[in-house]
C-alpha cells in the first residue's frame, strides 16, 4: 500500500504548463502579428505595427493576390506539387513492391545504394545538372523542376513505402496469383488498397516539401510566369519590402492551404517526417 | 549418347532464359525510378568529380588544370571565411535547437491533458514554407517596425537595431530565425523517444526519491540516446549545406559576413559562371558533411554506445 502511493504520487505539473506555454507564446506570437497585419490598412500600421488591428480590412489579400500574380504561381505550385507527389508514388511505389514483395536479386544492393545516394549533398550534384537540363532544354521547364524533385525524393518514398509493403501477410498475393494476376495487377488490386495509408503518409511529406522549395527553384526556373510561390513571393516581399501588410496576406495565403491540410491529417504528417526524417 | 550430350545445353540453357527472364522481371518495377535517380543524382555528382579538376566557365570546353582549385581554395580567404560561418552555424545549431527541444519535450512527456494541442501549435513553424518564415522575423526584427522599435517608443532603447544591416549580427540573427523554423522538429522526433521509454523505469526513478533533473539525466537521455546521436549526426551534416534562410535575407552580406559554402558555391556558379571551380567547392562541402558521417561511425567502431 505505501508503495503504491510513493509511486502514484503526482508531480505538480504547473512547471510544465507554464514552461510550455512560453514556448507557444514563441512559436505562435509573430504568426498572430503575420494574421494582424495582414488585416491592417498601410497608414494603421505605420503606427501599430505589431498590435491587433483597430478595423478589420481584407482587401489587401485581393490587392496581394493581383500584385503578387498568384493567380499564375499558385497553378505553378499546383502543378509542382500534384505531378511530383503522382511521379513519386508511381515510380517509388511500383520500385518498393518489387523490393519488398518479389524480392529481386540485388534488392540489398539497391537498399544502400539509395541510402548512399540519399546523403549525397545537392550542392555536389547542382552545377553539372544545371548544364545537363540546360542541354536539354529544362530549364525554366516545370517538367525540368517535377524530374528532380521525383528524384530526390525517391529514397524516402522507397525507405517509407517499402517498410509498409515488407510488414504485409503473403497471402492475399498468393490468392490472387492463383486466379491468374500478373505482377502489375497484384501491385494495383492487391497490394494498394492495404498500404494506402503509407502512400498518404509519403504524399503528404512530398508535397509540403515541394510546395515551400526554394533553393532549386530558385535555380532552375528565372522565368517570373514560371515561378512557384516560394521564389514568386521572395521576389514580391524584396519589391514590396515596405509593405508589410500586404506581404502579411500574401504569406497567409500561402501557409493557408499547408496549415490545413496539417491540422486534419497532423498524425500522418508527423509519422512521414519522422520516418523520412532526412532533411532540413 | 550423343542425342543426351546434345539435348542437354539445350535444355540447360532453356531453364536459363525462363531463369533469367523470372530474375530479371522484378527489375523492371524499379527501372524507371533507378534511371531517373542516375540521370538526376549520379551521373552530375561523377561529372561533378571531374568539372571539379578543370577550368570551365560552363560553356564550351572544360580544361583540365588537375588539383589547382583546391589549391586556389586553400588561399582563398573567402571560402575560408564562408567555413568558418559554416562552423558558427554547427555550433549554435547542435545546441540551441537540441536544447530547447529536449525541455519542451520533456514537458511535454509528462502531460496529458492538452498535450496533443501543444505539440500541433509547437510544430507548426515547421510546416511553413522558408520564404515566408524569413519574412515574418525580418520584419520583426526591423528597426522600423519591429519589436526593437517598439520597444524603444516604450523607452526601452537598443533594440531598435538593423540586425540583418551589421556584419555582427547579420549570421547570428539569420540562424536565430532559422531556429524557430526548426527546432519543432526535433521536438516531435524526441518526444517520440521518449514516449518509447518503458514507464516503470520513471516509476523506479521516483521510488528511489529521484528529482526532475536527476530523472531526466538517467532515465530520459539514456533512453532517447540513438534519436539524439542520430540527430546530432544530420544536424552537423546539414549544417555544410545551409543555403535557404542565408540567401532569402541577406544572400551572405553585409560584406559576406553571413557568407556560407553554398551561397559562396551559388555566386561562383551562377553569377561569376566559374563552374569548374564551383564544382570543387561542392565536392569540398560533400567532404565536410562525409567527414561528420565518418567521425560517427569511427566513434561507434570504437565502442561508444552511439
Amino acid at each position: 500500500m505505501n508503495r503504491f502511493f510513493t509511486i502514484k504520487r503526482r508531480e505538480s505539473l504547473l512547471p510544465n504548463y507554464t514552461v510550455l506555454t512560453l514556448y507557444l507564446l514563441f512559436a505562435m506570437l509573430p504568426l498572430l502579428v503575420l494574421v494582424f497585419n495582414s488585416l491592417k490598412s498601410r497608414a494603421e500600421l505605420a503606427n501599430n505595427p505589431l498590435g491587433p488591428p483597430r478595423e478589420l480590412r481584407f482587401d489587401n489579400f485581393s490587392t496581394a493576390w493581383v500584385q503578387g500574380k498568384f493567380a499564375v504561381t499558385a497553378r505553378n505550385s499546383l502543378i509542382l506539387v500534384v505531378s511530383t507527389v503522382i511521379g513519386v508514388l508511381s515510380l517509388g511505389g511500383l520500385a518498393s513492391y518489387s523490393l519488398a514483395r518479389l524480392k529481386p536479386i540485388g534488392a540489398d544492393w539497391f537498399m544502400l545504394f539509395m541510402v548512399v545516394g540519399s546523403t549525397l549533398p545537392i550542392w555536389l550534384f547542382m552545377v553539372p545538372l544545371f548544364i545537363l537540363w540546360r542541354s536539354l532544354g529544362l530549364l525554366n521547364n516545370l517538367l525540368g523542376l517535377i524530374l528532380i524533385y521525383t528524384a530526390l525524393n525517391s529514397p524516402i518514398a522507397i525507405f517509407i513505402l517499402r517498410s509498409y509493403m515488407v510488414q504485409l501477410p503473403s497471402d492475399f498475393e498468393d490468392a490472387a496469383r492463383v486466379d491468374g494476376a500478373n505482377s502489375l495487377q497484384v501491385f494495383t488490386n492487391v497490394i494498394l488498397p492495404l498500404v494506402w495509408p503509407g502512400f498518404l503518409t509519403v504524399g503528404l511529406v512530398v508535397g509540403l516539401g515541394v510546395w515551400g522549395e526554394f533553393q532549386i527553384a530558385l535555380i532552375f526556373i528565372t522565368d517570373p510566369d514560371l515561378f512557384p510561390v516560394t521564389t514568386s513571393y521572395w521576389q514580391f516581399t524584396s519589391q514590396f519590402s515596405r509593405d508589410w501588410t500586404l506581404t502579411s496576406a500574401a504569406a497567409l495565403m500561402m501557409i493557408a492551404p499547408v496549415l490545413a491540410l496539417f491540422l486534419a491529417l497532423q498524425r500522418r504528417f508527423i509519422e512521414g517526417l519522422t520516418q523520412g526524417g532526412l532533411r532540413m | 549418347m550423343t542425342a543426351i550430350e546434345q539435348s542437354l545445353p539445350l535444355k540447360k540453357s532453356r531453364v536459363k532464359r525462363k531463369d533469367i527472364v523470372k530474375l530479371l522481371s522484378p527489375w523492371l518495377f524499379i527501372l524507371p525510378i533507378l534511371i531517373l535517380y542516375l540521370t538526376v543524382v549520379i551521373g552530375p555528382s561523377f561529372a561533378a568529380l571531374y568539372y571539379s579538376l578543370t577550368d570551365w566557365s560552363g560553356i564550351g570546353k572544360a580544361e583540365f588544370i588537375g588539383l589547382k582549385n583546391f589549391q586556389d581554395i586553400l588561399r582563398d580567404a573567402n571560402y575560408l571565411k564562408a567555413l568558418l560561418n559554416n562552423l558558427r552555424w554547427l555550433a549554435i545549431f547542435v545546441t540551441v535547437p537540441f536544447a530547447l527541444a529536449l525541455i519542451a519535450a520533456s514537458m511535454l512527456r509528462g502531460v496529458k491533458k492538452g498535450g496533443m494541442l501543444f505539440r500541433t501549435l509547437l510544430f507548426i513553424p515547421y510546416i511553413i514554407p522558408g520564404v515566408v518564415a524569413a519574412a515574418i522575423w525580418r520584419n520583426l526584427v526591423s528597426p522600423r517596425v519591429g519589436i526593437g522599435s517598439i520597444l524603444a517608443s516604450w523607452g526601452i532603447p537598443g533594440l531598435d537595431f538593423a540586425f540583418l544591416g551589421s556584419t555582427k549580427t547579420a549570421l547570428y540573427t539569420i540562424a536565430f530565425i532559422d531556429n524557430w523554423h526548426f527546432w519543432g522538429y526535433l521536438m516531435v522526433l524526441f518526444l517520440a523517444a521518449m514516449q518509447a521509454i518503458p514507464s516503470d523505469l520513471y516509476d523506479a526513478a521516483k521510488v528511489d526519491g529521484a528529482n526532475r533533473w536527476q530523472e531526466f539525466r538517467h532515465v530520459t537521455i539514456p533512453g532517447i540516446r540513438p534519436t539524439l546521436v542520430f540527430m546530432l549526426m544530420m544536424v552537423a551534416v546539414w549544417s555544410f549545406l545551409t543555403f535557404d534562410y542565408i540567401w532569402i535575407l541577406t544572400q551572405g552580406g553585409p560584406a559576406r559576413s553571413s557568407e556560407v559554402l553554398s551561397t559562396y558555391l551559388y555566386k561562383q556558379a551562377f553569377n561569376r559562371f566559374e563552374a569548374g571551380y564551383a564544382s570543387a567547392i561542392g565536392l569540398t562541402m560533400s567532404m565536410f558533411a562525409g567527414m561528420v558521417i565518418g567521425i560517427f561511425v569511427f566513434l561507434r567502431r570504437r565502442g561508444w554506445e552511439i
